[in-house]
């Protein structure tokens, strides 16, 4: 395990806020948010179903503006009050992977495609992107799935072919929407155990939201988020 | 990778579907501005095809086809002795109705004299009229054949030529005989009463009459001056070659036109309503996938690019069956369907703009999706 204090964090929230709507409709969905995770850890963000998780990670992923705050991602400051970057989406490409709750692949890409349309987005080749790909879907033992179809794949599979789009550009800062919960407790280990194997080998940083207790004793620190806060006692 | 190419063939079916659907309407479209120009081209016929400068019809007519015109029979030798006048010849128009077989066969009956102005300007089989009774030239879509037999008033006629494309405003294919056989024809067809004045010698010379007297100038003579110096004879009137065009499209096939026109245009506002929807829907249904993209950073460009190069295939194969289709059933129609290709390239670029404009719609639908609605569940 690294050490955290020895290295610049990958994510840095400060003071984060966030409401949609005003006056009666108002909603404060994060309420002055601070935190950092390190290269090489997966932390948890836990809390009850309202409590901002989603919004918390769509401001990380630069998805959502916050209100109010700073943030910081790979030692480059992207929002001080304003997005300091205009293409965002670019960022998103080079630092950022995503991985859902419901795996949204592509439906009309099979699972080596789905994985190469990242990486031909980034700018490499089409041979090149296919080596990647499918050297990724084998290292998430999906290998013998590329060229299915992602409506023929079972939930584990679609999900580690997912986890495999997010890993393609090597991102190293890696957002999971609740990665686990369409999967049974056995699958749900080999995907936590495959995230941590990336946040070693790669000096990721992994955040991910989730509900399920299962697995709770494989995350290196869990944030606890109620009403938009953040609970002192984060372990 | 080409996301739109793939996307397509993942719904391959459904996607040929619509395009064939689109195909039949925009065969639709094509086939009534073919039939649109079919009817201007039928229309204009009879008037082109003796390849005259000036028609002489009886004054205070806009004659022979556009209103009736009855003038004497000599009419064409005084236009003949006219300066500049090259060739003349009478003619004559009208309609008859005969059986060929077991089917009633309405006709539209040419009476012209050999030699002169006024005959078929191309035969298609078989020879021109040899002898002067008795003998026709039909167009092909009568049915007839040469040798064939066909009753006309009291007389027997025999088919010995064809023509191609030949027939008048109205639809009917066209005969040609000689003019003493159409004035006789004239005289048999007339009602009864009339009939016994002429018989009775009350208006002598009556049978003489012709519908108009048609002439070709020589070079550097102009037809108006011809038509000039013939509205001298008080009973008569003339005009030249493009006025009588110009009389036969704005009269005769006026409301046709407009009844045509009127119904392409509803049919391409149609079109293009439908495939704004279609186009619309197409982007609706990918909305999610349509932020997955963005969420894992593809560019605007990728987005507008799949939604623009589908909208733009599904024109183009919609427009290429649709053509497709039409070019192969056009012979079929009862009536002339012409297809030019200016027609078909306007209606192309027509279709594409449509794609165009209104992939904008779904492209500007796209541009907003919030790439987060890609996360939730
Ligand atoms: N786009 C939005 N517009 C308005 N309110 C929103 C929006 N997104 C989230 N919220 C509200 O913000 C709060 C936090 O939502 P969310 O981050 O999705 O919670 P969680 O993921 O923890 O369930 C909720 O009360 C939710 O209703
Ligand atoms: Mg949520």
């Amino acid at each position: 395990m690294s050490n955290p204090d020895s290295e610049t964090p990958l994510v840095q929230v400060r003071n984060v806020s966030k409401h949609f709507g005003d006056g009666d409709t108002r909603v404060d969905a994060l309420r002055d948010v601070s935190l950092e995770v390190h290269p090489g850890e997966v932390v948890a963000l836990l809390g009850p179903s309202g409590s901002g998780k989603t919004t918390l990670l769509n401001v990380i992923g630069c998805i959502l503006e916050p209100s109010t705050g700073w943030l910081s991602l790979d030692g480059e400051v992207v929002y001080d009050g304003r997005w300091l970057r205009s293409d965002l989406r670019k960022l998103r490409l080079e630092k950022v992977g995503f991985i859902f709750q419901f795996h949204n692949l592509l439906p009309f890409l099979d699972s080596t495609d789905n994985v190469a349309v990242v990486l031909s987005l980034a700018g490499f080749g089409k041979d090149e992107s296919k080596r990647r790909a499918i050297e990724l879907l084998d290292y998430l033992e999906v290998g013998h799935r590329k060229n299915a179809m992602p409506a023929n794949l079972s939930g584990g599979e679609a999900q580690r072919v997912a986890i495999a789009r997010a890993l393609a550009n090597r991102p190293r800062i890696i957002l999971a929407d609740e990665p686990t919960a369409a999967l049974d407790s056995e699958r749900a280990g080999i995907v936590m155990d495959l995230l941590r194997k990336v946040a070693v080998e790669q000096e990721a940083a992994i955040l991910a939201v989730t509900h399920d207790e299962k697995i709770f004793d494989r995350f290196d620190r869990i944030f606890h988020l109620r009403d938009g806060r953040l609970d002192d006692q984060n372990t | 990778m080409n996301l739109a190419y793939r996307d397509i063939r993942h719904n391959l079916g459904r996607f040929l579907l619509t395009c064939f659907g689109l195909s039949l309407l925009l065969g639709v479209v094509l086939s009534m501005i073919g039939i649109y120009r079919g009817l201007v081209e039928d229309a204009l016929t009879l008037v082109r095809t003796p390849a005259v400068d000036v028609w002489v019809v009886e004054s205070g007519t806009r004659g022979p086809f556009a209103e009736s015109s009855r003038i004497p029979g000599d009419t064409r030798e005084a236009i003949a002795r006219l300066q500049g006048v090259s060739a003349a010849g009478s003619v004559t128009y009208q309609s008859a109705e005969t059986r060929h077989g077991s089917e009633k066969l309405r006709l539209y009956v040419v009476g012209y004299e050999p030699g002169r102005p006024g005959g078929p300007d191309r035969i298609a089989g078989g020879r021109p009229i040899g002898r002067s009774h008795y003998e026709m030239v039909a167009d092909k879509r009568t049915g007839l054949s040469t040798g064939s037999r066909v009753e006309l008033g009291r007389d027997t006629f025999t088919v010995v030529g064809l023509t191609d494309d030949q027939v008048s405003s109205g639809g009917d294919p066209v005969i040609y005989i000689t003019l003493k056989d159409s004035q006789q024809l004239q005289f048999e067809l007339a009602p009864p009463a009339a009939r016994r004045e002429i018989a009775r010698g009350s208006s002598p010379g009556d049978t003489d009459t012709i519908n108009a007297v048609i002439a070709r100038v020589s070079p550097n003579v102009s037809p108006e001056s011809v038509a000039e110096a013939a509205r001298r004879w008080k009973h008569l009137a003339a005009m030249s070659q493009a006025e009588q065009e110009r009389i036969l499209t704005r009269s005769v096939v006026e409301r046709a036109r407009k009844q045509i026109g009127l119904f392409t245009a509803l049919l391409l506002i149609v079109s293009a309503v439908i495939i704004a929807l279609i186009l619309y829907t197409m982007t609706m249904d990918k909305l999610r996938e349509i932020a997955t993209l963005k969420l894992i950073g593809a560019p605007d460009r990728t987005i507008v690019g799949l939604i623009l190069q589908q909208a733009l295939a599904m024109g183009t194969i919609g427009f290429g069956f649709g053509a497709l289709l039409i070019t192969s059933i056009k012979d079929y129609f009862p009536r002339r369907v012409v297809l030019l290709p200016e027609d078909g390239l306007a209606l192309a670029a027509a279709v594409i703009l449509v794609c165009v404009l209104s992939s904008a719609l779904g492209v500007r639908l796209a541009l907003k999706v919030d790439p987060a609605t890609a996360l939730g569940g």
